[in-house]
């Protein structure tokens, strides 16, 4: 009972701070001071579900009856509960960054972009705590529409460009699909609950699987397997702390968590292993990983750099996942949560080297490090976490992954990786050797300087982001050294997801 | 005692509401008649459909002739639900009338206006609820000449020819139907449903039966609008008032689809119709036709009415193509999507039609900025949008559900597809219309012209809320749909 | 079964035809509805033909009468009437609006002018 009294407040509580936030759009200070208040509260009744869960309770919350056959209801279990925990923790931290951002850069149409920002946490919960596939799938489109006026937020041509592409394939993929996927399970298998084991299992032959599998894999666009990836870079148009929603909080780890939870709650990790149906699925992502890093290796835009990044990243999950160990479902997950840390820290950089110094390319960077340190010392843990060195979270999540390639002796997987690991330092690195071991480079100076007295002035003499923003990738930074040293709660969900095997 | 007379009530209330609003002739008496009436209607149409699920088929006998002799009415969960959508777009369109029809219609002649609705709603009742084939051709006409005077009280001039045009397809269309139910007549002896759903299949497979199918298939395909007989629609909807464009898509064609599915599956049987025949193949044909095509054509339209009227037209598709699955789960797709179309599609109308009051016409360039100046209607209208779509949580994606699970319980699994790409188009369509409402400044000189008279705005947004509501709880119209597609089936027993 | 016992049926499908010709190929709107006009009535012809018996009478009971007409399909096509004069009257009716705003009864002109309206409005946007 309490525990799906704590689902229905986990879901009402950024419902009710969306009104607010669009009621409170008169003040600033007020606004934010209900963003803030909401993200906290969220935080603190997820957090609170998190003794229950990973002791093994399961609550259940009905929300509506969709149709006669289906309902709407949430039930939380472990894989929910970190993507929970990450989508709630995180909003705290973004939104302490957003208000620096939105300030610093007097951004327009703050009230709209805190709404969206709250609705996309309310799907983000809806999707962490879906009990069957159709509230997922309602969830997962919802997010899609709540993120598009974010994505539009500048509301040029180039944005609206870009935001056709986000919705496009993030909903043509969906709709044409996922949805799909979806109608067929529930043809072939009468049910869409998420079931230890797979509701599948037993109830389709080795090619069925293989390309209901495909449905699902290209059907969650938002996990941006090759080919439909492109809505990534695309979103990038939209302001910095949006990138580090999409890519960071809710978004992408949306996506990756739908296809960990399809797999391990739909298919059944054991039954696509004796059907072998989901065997070309690491070769794809496999594919993805590397030819992502390849074009980020060639961006010189920071933040596109960072997309193809997380592209690359986000494969890694579908790739353990669909390595079908346990051990690597336990790498997916803990992924999941490396990841998330370490990009939002990386984005916030970004971010803040964006507002105090009014730079976006790679090459820009010489020197920067001096004049902004904290920035750039966060930056690199984010860096050495996608690389997947100690002493940073990514380091524990890839020797799960790598140990699962290597136990189940799949070495095109470990060539991937070794592979990856290489191209990630090679596109990292060079951007903090740069800041850090560069003379400021005398003609990006006159480049700058051409833009008038004021602005050189403003860029010569430019410090730190604004406290906000220096805060918040602090913090994220720190989470993501924190969690290579003390990863015991996350290992715990995640051994719970993969426990049930 | 009042309860067993429900079936004729339906009929009559409105059916004397017309000439009596005449009489009345001041346009706010007339109104008020016709609220009145309306709402008679949705009281009677609830009862009437309880008792239909209840007790299975009501036979009702006018004048108490009994059946073969006498007209009679047959009410089962199928017509008594699609009445109910009648009656209850009736009440919403109405209280929108007062306001919106005093932009666009003379207010001498209102009381005309009024009279014709009440002949058309009559008309459409009556359709549904008789079990007499020439009786249905009466409402059908009385329903349909009502439109056409409807249709020509548009401000625009192309609303007479668009009128006249209708007219003839329609003549024409109701003319085919009355030669297929002669045929039938002079094979059986009868023109009461029931009798001739027993009597045509120990006929068995006479070359005159297939005709008369022909016939009454391609007459009611023609007021169903069913690809490519679809011609006189968008001109239709474009240039008629908007209250009148809202109401004729929620329910004419709708009530056509009914027709179309009580011959099929109650009077010619599933046997003739489809197994032995291509009728269901190319019912197929037409219906995936009808979802690309006029879905397409929607893209490029410059008129915010028309590219919904050629939307409808492709929506219309899906419901055909659940009749052509000719299985139980099919018709429950096409009963749920004819509920859940009406709801979105009359609602989208009749919202546009406040922008329509404010902006002075539909062009899609006049709706710039309308996300700022009428930022209540421009929302309403994008959910409307999505319905369209079929975004889970609106009542578009319940129909999707069930016409793609039946199509998949049948084996048809590249049906699934087609549905999945088609509703891509509806993405398109509708992000044209968001991208010119939200990202396009407000032309200059306009005055900020805020949102429509409460009265116009509030029957829209309340059909958009019921759209959302049947879409995140569809237990009651799912379990609806699915009477009625089993009392369809069941050949009235 | 043989043609002269169906003639009433070839000369129901010759008129029906020649009914929908006219209103497929005439540009008169006056025109068309006499087509109309006459692709109804052939209809009325279907249903009646049939119903008269040779040497049948009303269907009155009593001596002498054996031998009875069908009334029904009369009384059919006395309701199909009225419904064909209504669509009739308001067809003329709709032409005569139309030749008020357009000036015209012709369809080609009235499209034209139609189209030519469409082409302003694009200009003056």
């Amino acid at each position: 009972m309490s525990g799906s009294m704590a689902l229905a407040g986990i879901l009402a509580t950024p419902l009710v701070g969306l009104i607010l936030v669009s009621l409170s759009g008169r003040s600033p200070n007020l606004r934010e001071g209900v963003t803030l208040t909401t993200a906290l509260v969220l935080f603190a009744q997820v957090l609170a579900l998190y003794g229950d869960v990973a002791a093994g309770a399961r609550p259940e919350l009905l929300l509506l009856p969709m149709l006669p056959e289906v309902s709407l209801q949430l039930t939380a279990e472990p894989l929910g509960m970190l993507f929970g925990l990450i989508a709630s923790g995180l909003w705290i931290i973004s939104s302490i960054y957003s208000i620096g951002y939105m300030r610093g850069n007097k951004e327009g149409n703050q009230t709209r972009f805190f709404v969206c920002f709250a609705g996309a946490i309310f799907a983000a919960q809806g999707i962490a705590f879906a009990g069957n596939m159709l509230t997922l799938f309602l969830f997962y489109e919802a997010m899609t529409l709540i993120t598009y006026p974010l994505v539009t937020h500048h509301g040029t041509d180039h944005a609206k460009k870009s935001a056709r592409i986000y919705l496009g394939v993030l909903m043509g993929t969906s709709i044409v699909f996922l949805l799909t996927g979806m109608l067929a399970t529930w043809v072939l298998a009468g049910t869409l609950d998420f079931r230890q084991g797979g509701i599948l299992a037993g109830q389709v032959g080795a090619t069925g699987t293989a390309v209901l599998m495909a449905l699902y894999m290209f059907g969650i666009g938002k996990a941006a397997l090759m080919p439909f990836h492109r809505w990534l870079p695309a979103a990038m148009v939209a302001p910095t702390p949006v990138s580090a929603l999409l890519h960071a909080v809710a978004v992408v780890k949306a996506g990756v968590f739908s296809i960990v939870k399809v797999i391990v709650y739909v298919f059944g990790a054991e039954n696509l292993m004796n059907l072998g149906s989901a065997d070309w699925v690491p070769l794809i992502a496999g594919y993805t990983i590397v030819a992502a890093s390849i074009v980020a290796l060639r961006a010189d835009n920071l933040k596109r750099r960072l997309a193809y990044s997380t592209v690359s990243q986000l494969s890694y999950v579908t790739l353990a996942a669909t390595l079908l160990a346990p051990i690597s479902i336990i790498g997916a997950a803990m992924h999941i949560a490396a990841h998330a840390v370490g990009k939002i820290t990386l984005f916030f950089a970004a971010g803040s080297i964006y507002t105090a110094a009014h730079k976006t390319e790679v090459s820009q960077l010489d020197g920067i490090g001096r004049k902004m340190p904290w920035t750039m010392v966060a930056f690199a843990i984010g860096a050495l976490s996608m690389i997947g060195l100690p002493p940073a979270a990514g380091f524990i999540s890839k020797w799960y992954i790598l140990s699962a390639a290597m136990s189940t002796e799949h070495w095109i997987a470990v060539g991937v990786l070794v592979a990856s690991t290489l191209l990630n330092a090679g596109y990292f690195l060079p951007i903090v050797w740069r800041a850090f071991f560069r003379e400021p480079a005398p003609e990006a100076h006159h480049d700058d300087g051409h833009g008038g007295h004021g602005h050189d002035d403003h860029h010569g003499d430019h410090g730190e982001a604004p406290w906000p923003m220096v805060l918040a990738q602090t913090v994220t930074a720190s989470l993501t050294v924190l969690l290579f040293i003390y990863h015991e709660p996350v290992l715990r969900l995640a051994r719970a997801v993969a426990g049930g095997e | 005692m009042l309860k067993q007379h429900l079936p004729i009530l339906l009929v009559i209330v409105p059916l004397i509401t017309a000439p009596l609003i005449v009489l009345l002739r001041r346009p706010l008496l007339s109104w008020m008649a016709a609220m009145l009436a309306s709402v008679v209607t949705l009281i009677i149409a609830i009862p009437l459909l309880q008792q239909a699920v209840d007790q299975g088929v009501i036979s009702y006998a006018i004048g108490t002739w009994p059946a073969p002799l006498g007209i009679e009415y047959r009410v089962d969960a199928a017509n008594a639900f699609v009445a109910l959508i009648v009656a209850l777009m009736a009440v919403f369109v109405m209280p929108y009338c007062r306001t919106g029809i005093a932009a666009e219609v003379r207010s001498e002649e209102h009381y005309l206006f009024y009279a014709m609705m009440m002949l058309c709603l009559a008309g459409l009742l009556g359709i549904l609820l008789t079990g007499d084939a020439f009786n249905l051709f009466v409402f059908l006409e009385i329903s349909s000449l009502a439109t056409y005077v409807l249709i020509a009280m548009g401000r625009d001039r192309r609303a007479l020819v668009a009128s006249y045009q209708y007219l003839l397809m329609g003549t024409i269309g109701a003319t085919l139907y009355v030669i297929g139910i002669g045929l039938l007549y002079l094979q059986t002896g009868t023109l009461n449903l029931a009798d001739l759903a027993q009597r045509l299949p120990v006929m068995g497979d006479v070359r005159a039966t297939l005709a008369a199918l022909a016939f009454i298939t391609v007459g009611i395909s023609l007021k169903i609008a069913l690809f490519p007989l679809h011609l006189w629609l968008p001109n239709a909807y474009a240039y008629s008032p908007s209250a009148v464009s809202a109401f004729l898509a929620a329910t004419a064609t709708k009530v056509s689809i009914y027709v179309l599915m009580r011959y099929f599956f109650t009077i010619f049987g599933e046997t003739v119709v489809f197994d032995a025949r291509y009728t269901g193949t190319l019912l197929l044909a037409l219906s995936l036709a009808a979802m690309f095509i006029p879905a397409v054509v929607a893209i490029f339209q410059k008129d915010v009415k028309r590219l919904l009227a050629y939307s409808s037209v492709s929506q219309i598709g899906y419901i055909t193509l659940g009749i052509s699955l000719s299985s139980v789960g099919g018709l429950t797709a096409a009963v749920a999507h004819l509920f859940n179309h009406a709801l979105t599609k009359g609602g989208m109308f009749l919202i546009l039609g406040g922008v329509v009051l404010r902006y002075g016409g539909a062009s899609l360039e006049r709706m710039a900025g309308l996300g700022r100046t009428m930022p209540i209607a421009a929302f309403a209208f994008v959910l409307g949008g999505l319905s369209l779509i079929g975004i889970p949580g609106t009542a578009g994606f319940i129909s999707k559900w069930y016409l793609v699970t039946a199509a998949m319980e049948e084996g048809q699994w590249w049906l699934a597809g087609a549905v999945m790409l088609s509703s891509l188009l509806a993405v398109i369509y509708v992000w044209r219309f968001v991208e010119v409402a939200y990202f396009r400044e407000p032309p200059e000189g306009s005055p900020s012209r805020g949102e429509a008279p409460l009265s116009m705005l509030l029957p829209g947004l309340a059909m958009i809320a019921a759209c959302l509501w049947f879409g995140l709880d569809a237990t009651w119209s799912g379990s609806m749909a699915r009477a009625a597609a089993e009392a369809l089936a069941g050949a009235w027993k | 079964m043989n043609l002269a016992s169906h003639y009433t049926y070839f000369v129901t499908i010759l008129l029906l035809m020649v009914g929908l010709f006219i209103v497929i190929a005439r540009s008169n709107l006056i025109k068309k509805l006499v087509g109309l006009g006459l692709f109804q009535t052939a209809v009325y012809l279907l249903y009646i033909a049939p119903g008269k018996l040779i040497g049948g009478v009303a269907p009155i009971i009593g001596e002498g009468f054996d031998v009875y007409s069908n009334p029904l399909p009369h009384v059919l096509i006395l309701t199909a009437i009225v419904v064909g004069v209504a669509t009739l009257a308001l067809g003329l009716a709709l032409v005569v609006r139309i030749k008020e705003a357009y000036g015209s009864i012709e369809e080609e002109e009235i499209l034209e002018r139609d189209a030519a309206d469409e082409l302003n409005a694009t200009d003056r946007a």
